[in-house]
């Protein structure tokens, strides 16, 4: 087993997610499935070859400090579940 | 049992930059919530972060002035957590590879230097803005403003090297100084602009490993980072002493309350879960980079304190004083550049009614009405004999107010020195006839008196008699 049902309750909590039992089993068996198939990458000899996250070999791509238009706040909430005023509307946050 | 207390700061220090780091929308304070939005620092699926140049100069300048190694390579990577304020699902940090790292800073706290380790300082996006009040329409939920969301932000982590909350007020008010003076950023800690997270933990006096620590969040000026620093030692140290145990936790400093309070439920988030961010190309600093913008630093406040003293001759309290602020400093060396000659007397009036106005007043250098073009006519007045000293700390709160020219207002209030000696010893005469009795004490030997003389002979002349020849002349009669 690549992951356990701990790990997908974790990761779900984490992601704020509730999932029903029947879906823990579901998501464990899938992901298992995916990460299985990854690890072939482990077979790989790479122990000459620098890590990278990037697929393209290129550095330094920069913008200029100038102000661009924005788009407007209610483009900005048009797809919003809920809106109050100028807001977007979220569940009561505690801290 | 005996306790050592050991602090590490992380600061977040917000830049002055006209843009978002990721993104052209505006990053001014206190336009309408969600105007200052765009698909990228909303978080839309398919947006491409593209990095502010600016934002890594400033990173550059920040980590040559604390003394820190630019990396020629440096990746930003994401922190994943799920909270309303972060669209995105995850901050853009840097984490395995920041911008600089391995510096330091010498702070001073009753007499002794004492340098303090910096960590590393990497560059990140701020979050969005909660608010959960007097929003029409919101009832009992949360609302969420997003123009702060994408703001950049160095993060300067120090090195567990602070032992004590006053060591932490003094490196965090030369860290403030500093990125001042450097211009990347306001220095507003009320607008959060600059705000200081404190990592504490207490060990065994004598003992070299550190105890659990906690982190108390987002505290907002100095005063309060002492407070929950003291708070937090204290807090431990008690625990320990009753057989409990220090737990490793986030906790919030109440400012009302002056104590620190846990924030339970937050620690399970504290699984980031960072990787590089496969939006964002990995960044290159070339040694001529770094050069430009080292040729480019602004004298820092530790040079031009040295400098103070060492060429303009003032004493360590004056130079402190008068470098203290950035704006201050360079209001003091436009009135020098003006007056090379009278550096002591500029710095005293700098010092004295400069800064007793703008006291009174609550105001900034940035608002004296006061140019040191003025000053240095009313100075040059003074030197010139036109003007008594005592006269002039009138004149100046005249200009003060109405900005006129010194000149102006000695001529229109009629407050020119008067140093006729016949019209000076006139007024002598006046005041000896009116008053015999003291003449006779001081006589008599009783010479304390001299200083009601000389009292009564200015304020006779309202002030305008040249003092120096009212001291020659009236001793010169009182002796008879």
């Amino acid at each position: 087993m690549k992951i356990t049902k701990a790990e997908v309750e974790h990761v779900a909590r984490l992601a704020r997610l509730e999932l029903t039992e029947q879906e823990v089993e579901t998501f464990t068996g899938q992901m298992d499935a995916i990460l299985a198939y990854v690890d072939k990458l482990n077979g790989l000899e790479t122990a000459g070859i620098i890590p990278t996250a990037h697929a393209v070999p290129m550095e330094n791509a920069f913008r200029q400090d100038e102000v661009a238009p924005s788009i407007g706040i209610d483009n900005a909430l048009a797809n919003a579940p809920d809106r109050a005023d100028n807001f977007f509307r979220v569940p009561k946050v505690i801290e | 049992m005996k306790y050592q207390a050991v602090i590490g700061l992380e600061v977040h220090v917000q830049l002055l930059t006209n843009t978002k780091i990721f993104c052209g929308c505006s990053t001014k304070f206190g336009a309408t919530p969600n105007s200052q939005t765009c698909p990228v620092c909303l978080g839309m699926p398919g947006a491409l972060p593209v990095l502010n140049k600016k934002v890594v100069e400033y990173a550059i300048r920040a980590g040559l002035a604390t003394n820190c190694g630019i990396a020629p390579k440096s990746v930003f990577a994401r922190k994943n957590y799920f909270y309303p304020d972060l669209p995105k699902g995850y901050q853009i940090s840097q984490y395995e590879l920041p911008i600089c790292l391995s510096g330091h800073l010498d702070i001073e706290v009753d007499g002794d230097v004492k340098r303090i380790g910096i960590t590393r300082i990497h560059m990140e996006e701020d979050a969005g803005k909660l608010v959960h009040a007097d929003v029409p329409g919101a009832g009992d939920a949360s609302c969420v403003d997003l123009n702060r969301a994408c703001t950049p932000l160095l993060e300067i982590v120090s090195e567990p090297d602070i032992r004590s909350a006053d060591e932490a007020v003094a490196y965090l008010k030369k860290l403030h100084q500093i990125v001042v003076y450097l211009g990347i950023c306001d220095g507003n800690m009320e607008e959060g602009s600059f705000r200081c997270d404190a990592n504490v933990s207490v060990m065994p006096v004598g003992s070299d490993t550190f105890g659990t620590r906690t982190e108390t969040k987002n505290v907002n000026s100095f005063r309060f980072v002492k407070q929950a620093i003291e708070y937090e030692i204290e807090r431990q140290i008690d625990l320990i002493e009753e057989g409990g145990k220090v737990i490793q936790e986030t906790r919030l400093f109440d400012p009302n309350t002056g104590v620190t309070r846990s924030m339970r439920g937050k620690e399970e988030a504290h699984d980031y879960r960072y990787f590089p961010d496969p939006d964002l190309v990995p960044l290159v600093i070339s040694n001529d980079w770094v050069e430009d913008v080292r040729l480019s630093l602004p004298e820092l406040p530790e040079a031009k304190f040295r400098r103070y003293q060492d060429e303009l001759g003032l004493t360590a309290y004056d130079a402190e004083v008068l470098t203290a602020d950035r704006l201050l400093a360079r209001y003091f060396e436009s009135c020098v550049a003006l007056a090379p000659q009278q550096v002591k007397t500029v710095a005293n009036w700098v010092m004295g009614e400069v800064a007793r106005k703008l006291n009174d007043e609550g105001k900034g250098i940035a608002d004296c009405p006061v140019t040191p073009q003025l000053l240095n006519a009313l100075l040059k007045l003074m030197e010139a004999g036109t003007i008594s000293g005592k006269i002039a700390k009138t004149v100046f709160d005249e200009m003060w107010s109405t900005g006129k020219e010194p000149a102006a207002i000695v001529e229109e209030k009629g407050l020119v020195q008067v140093s006729d000696t016949g019209e000076i010893e006139r007024i002598i005469d006046e005041v000896m006839a009116a008053n015999q009795g003291q003449v006779n004490e001081f006589r008599s030997g009783k010479e304390k008196v001299f200083g009601f003389f000389v009292g009564q002979v200015m304020r006779a002349s309202k002030g305008k008699a040249n003092p120096a020849l009212v001291n020659e002349i009236l001793l010169k009669k009182l002796r008879g």
